[in-house]
C-alpha cells in the first residue's frame, strides 16, 4: 500500500502489557480515539511515524510519475485535470506530514529520512510511466488500490491521521474515476490509443497488486498493527478487494487483465489470480527498482535547488520580526 | 465595428500569454523549493490554463471552420502563437521564475482592468474572472519579490539577475501594433502603451520594497512575439507540448 511493510517495533521485557499499556489497549478497543495529547506506548507513536510519513512520503514522491506527463497531456482539459491531480497529491502529502507531526516529529526531519533512504515510500513509484494511458491506469488502478486501503483507515485509532483519511479519501476517489474515464477515450478511440491502454495495464497490472505488501504469511508487523486499528484489513484481503473490484472494469474497457491464471470462483466467490512475483517487489523495496534512484536523485535535487529559496524566506521573516521589537521598544 | 480577423488575433495574444506562461509553471509541478510553493505555483498554472481555454475558446469560435481550444493549442506552429517572448523564456532558477511572473502579473491586471470593461461582452466577461484571479498572483508574486530580493546575499543577488536578464523583454508587453489599436478603436481592447507608467511605478516600488535596482526603463528591449516572430525557446517547448495530438492525427483523448 502506500504504506508497506510498517515495522511495529519489537516488544521488550516479555510479553507482559505494563498497566498503562493495558488501558491504552482497553481504549482502542473500545473504539476511542487517540488523540496527539494523550499517552501511547512508544511503539504505537513510533509505528505511526513510519506509517504516516511513508504515506506521505508515497504522496510526495507519487507526484512525480504522473507529473511526467503535464506537459505533455494531449488535450488542455485532460492537463488541467492532471496538474490538478498532481496538485492534490502535494496537498495530500503536506497534510500527511502535518498528521505525523503531531506525534512529535519535524517535516524536515522526515524529508531527511526520505532522501537518505533510511524512510521508505510505496514500491509502486517506482515505476516508469511510459506514455499517456500510464497516467489514466495509475488514476485507476494505483489511486484505486489506495482507496481500498485508506477507506478503512478513515476509522483507524489515531484521531489525526483518521481525518486526514476522510479528506484524502474524497480526492482519491475522484481521481480513480478520473483515470478511468481517461482510458475509456482511449478504449474507444484509435487501434492505436487502444494498443497504449492494454501496455499500460500490462505494465501496472502486477505492481498495483504488489502495492498491498507481501502476503499475509511473510507479514511479520500486521497482528500488532490490527491490534491498535492502524491496519484494519490484512494485505491478502485488500489485494482480493482489488482484484475482484478491478475485473469487471477492465472487462467493461473491453482489456485484458495480463494473467492466464486469473478466473472466477465460485465457491470463494471470489476471483483466483496467478502468482506474484516476490522476489522482483522486494528488489523494488530495497532501492533496485527500474526508477527507485531517479526519483531520490528529483526530489533531492527539488530540495537543494530550493534551499536559498526556504533561507531566504527566514532571512526576511527574521529580519520582519527584528524591525517590529525594534519599533515596539 | 469591429472586424472579426482583428478580434481573432487579438484573443490569440490574450490566449497564448496564458498558455504559455502556465505551461511553462506546469514544468516546476512537483519539483518546486517547498512543498507549499509547489502548490501555490500550480494554482497560479490552473488558473492561466482556465483563462487560456476561455480566450481560445472564443477565438475558435470566431475562426469557425471547426477549431476549438485544442486546435489552436496544439496544431498551430509557433511563428502563429502571439505570445510575449518574456512568458516563453525558460524557468531558470526559481528566481527567473518569479521575476517572470511579477512583471507580466503587474501587466495583465492592469491589461485585465481594461479588458473589463471591453465593449465585447464575452471579452468583459472573461476580463471579470480573470482579474480576480490575477490580483491574487499579483499580490503573491509582488509578497516574493520583496521577501526574496530582502532575504540573504545570495537571494538578493539572484534576484538581481533575474531582474536584469528578463528585463529587456518587459518592453513588448507596452508595444502597440496596428492589432492593439484595432482594438482601441473598436472599444474591445485597449493601447498598451498607455499602462506603461502606472506598471513602472508599481514595480519600481516593489523592487525599491525588495531592495532590488530596477533597469534603466530606456533600455533595448526585444520584441516580436505579438507578431509571431519567437526566442528559440518556443518551438521546443511546443514539441513538448504538441508530441501526442501531432503523432496521433485526429484522435480524441
Amino acid at each position: 500500500m502506500y504504506a508497506q511493510m510498517v515495522d511495529t517495533g519489537t516488544r521488550v521485557a516479555g510479553n507482559e502489557l505494563d498497566a498503562a499499556e493495558v488501558r491504552f489497549q482497553k481504549r482502542i478497543d473500545d473504539g476511542i480515539r487517540v488523540e496527539p495529547q494523550d499517552w501511547m506506548p512508544d511503539r504505537y507513536r513510533k509505528t505511526l511515524i513510519r506509517q504516516i510519513s511513508q504515506h506521505a512520503h508515497s504522496e510526495i514522491v507519487g507526484q512525480l510519475p504522473e507529473g511526467n506527463w503535464i506537459t505533455r497531456a494531449p488535450s488542455l482539459k485532460r492537463k488541467a485535470i492532471l496538474l490538478a491531480k498532481v496538485q492534490d497529491e502535494a496537498g495530500h502529502g503536506l497534510y500527511l506530514y502535518s498528521a505525523a507531526e503531531t506525534l512529535g516529529i519535524s517535516r524536515d526531519q522526515m524529508v531527511d529520512d526520505l532522501h537518505s533512504g533510511k524512510a521508505k515510500y510505496s514500491s509502486i513509484f517506482n515505476y516508469p510511466t511510459l506514455t499517456w494511458a500510464d497516467v489514466g491506469a495509475i488514476g485507476w488502478l494505483v489511486d484505486g488500490s489506495a482507496i481500498m486501503n485508506q477507506i478503512p483507515l478513515c476509522r483507524c485509532s489515531y484521531g489525526p491521521y483518521s481525518r486526514a483519511m476522510i479528506r484524502v479519501c474524497k480526492e482519491e476517489a475522484f481521481h480513480m474515476r478520473q483515470g478511468y474515464d481517461m482510458l475509456m477515450s482511449l478504449c474507444r478511440g484509435t487501434p492505436e490509443q487502444k494498443q497504449m491502454a492494454q501496455d499500460a495495464l500490462n505494465r501496472w497490472w502486477w505492481p498495483s497488486l504488489m502495492m498491498f505488501g507481501p502476503p499475509d504469511a511473510d507479514s511479520v508487523h500486521s497482528e500488532q498493527s490490527k491490534q491498535w486499528k492502524i491496519k484494519l484489513f490484512t494485505n491478502d484481503e485488500l489485494r482480493q478487494k482489488m482484484v475482484d473490484q478491478t475485473v469487471p472494469q477492465a472487462e467493461y474497457l473491453g482489456l485484458t487483465i495480463p494473467d492466464a491464471d486469473l478466473k472466477w470462483n465460485a465457491e470463494r466467490g471470489h476471483y483466483d489470480y496467478g502468482a506474484i512475483d516476490w522476489e522482483e517487489f522486494y528488489n523494488v523495496v530495497k532501492g533496485n527498482g527500474p526508477c527507485n534512484r531517479e526519483r531520490i536523485a528529483t526530489r533531492k535535487k527539488a530540495w537543494d535547488d530550493g534551499e536559498w529559496f526556504r533561507e531566504a524566506l527566514v532571512a526576511h521573516a527574521d529580519k520582519k520580526s527584528k524591525s517590529k521589537l525594534q519599533a515596539a521598544a | 465595428m469591429s472586424n472579426k480577423n482583428d478580434t481573432y488575433a487579438y484573443l490569440l495574444r490574450l490566449g497564448d500569454n496564458a498558455l504559455v506562461l502556465s505551461q511553462r509553471l506546469g514544468e516546476w509541478c512537483g519539483k518546486g523549493p517547498a512543498l507549499e510553493e509547489d502548490m501555490a505555483l500550480t494554482n497560479v498554472a490552473l488558473d492561466l490554463l482556465g483563462q487560456a481555454r476561455l480566450w481560445l475558446s472564443y477565438a475558435a469560435e470566431l475562426a469557425g471552420d471547426g477549431a476549438d481550444e485544442d486546435s489552436l493549442a496544439y496544431l498551430r506552429d509557433a511563428d502563429q502563437f502571439r505570445n510575449v517572448l518574456l512568458l516563453e523564456q525558460p524557468n531558470g532558477n526559481y528566481a527567473d521564475t518569479v521575476v517572470r511572473q511579477f512583471f507580466f502579473d503587474a501587466w495583465h491586471a492592469l491589461a485585465l482592468q481594461q479588458l473589463r470593461v471591453s465593449q465585447d461582452p464575452r471579452i468583459a466577461e472573461i476580463a471579470d474572472k480573470a482579474l480576480k484571479e490575477v490580483n491574487y498572483h499579483l499580490r503573491r508574486s509582488s509578497d516574493l519579490v520583496v521577501r526574496l530580493g530582502d532575504g540573504t546575499e545570495i537571494s538578493r543577488n539572484r534576484m538581481q539577475a533575474a531582474v536584469d536578464h528578463l528585463w529587456p523583454y518587459s518592453g513588448e508587453m507596452f508595444d502597440a501594433d496596428g492589432v492593439d489599436l484595432a482594438a482601441a478603436a473598436a472599444g474591445y481592447g485597449f493601447d498598451p502603451s498607455g499602462l506603461r507608467t502606472e506598471w513602472l511605478a508599481y514595480v519600481r516600488e516593489v523592487l525599491e520594497e525588495g531592495t532590488l535596482k530596477l533597469p534603466s526603463p530606456e533600455a533595448w528591449m526585444q520584441k516580436g512575439g505579438k507578431q509571431g516572430r519567437h526566442t528559440e525557446h518556443l518551438s521546443r517547448m511546443l514539441s513538448e507540448m504538441q508530441i501526442l495530438q501531432r503523432s496521433h492525427p485526429g484522435a480524441t483523448w
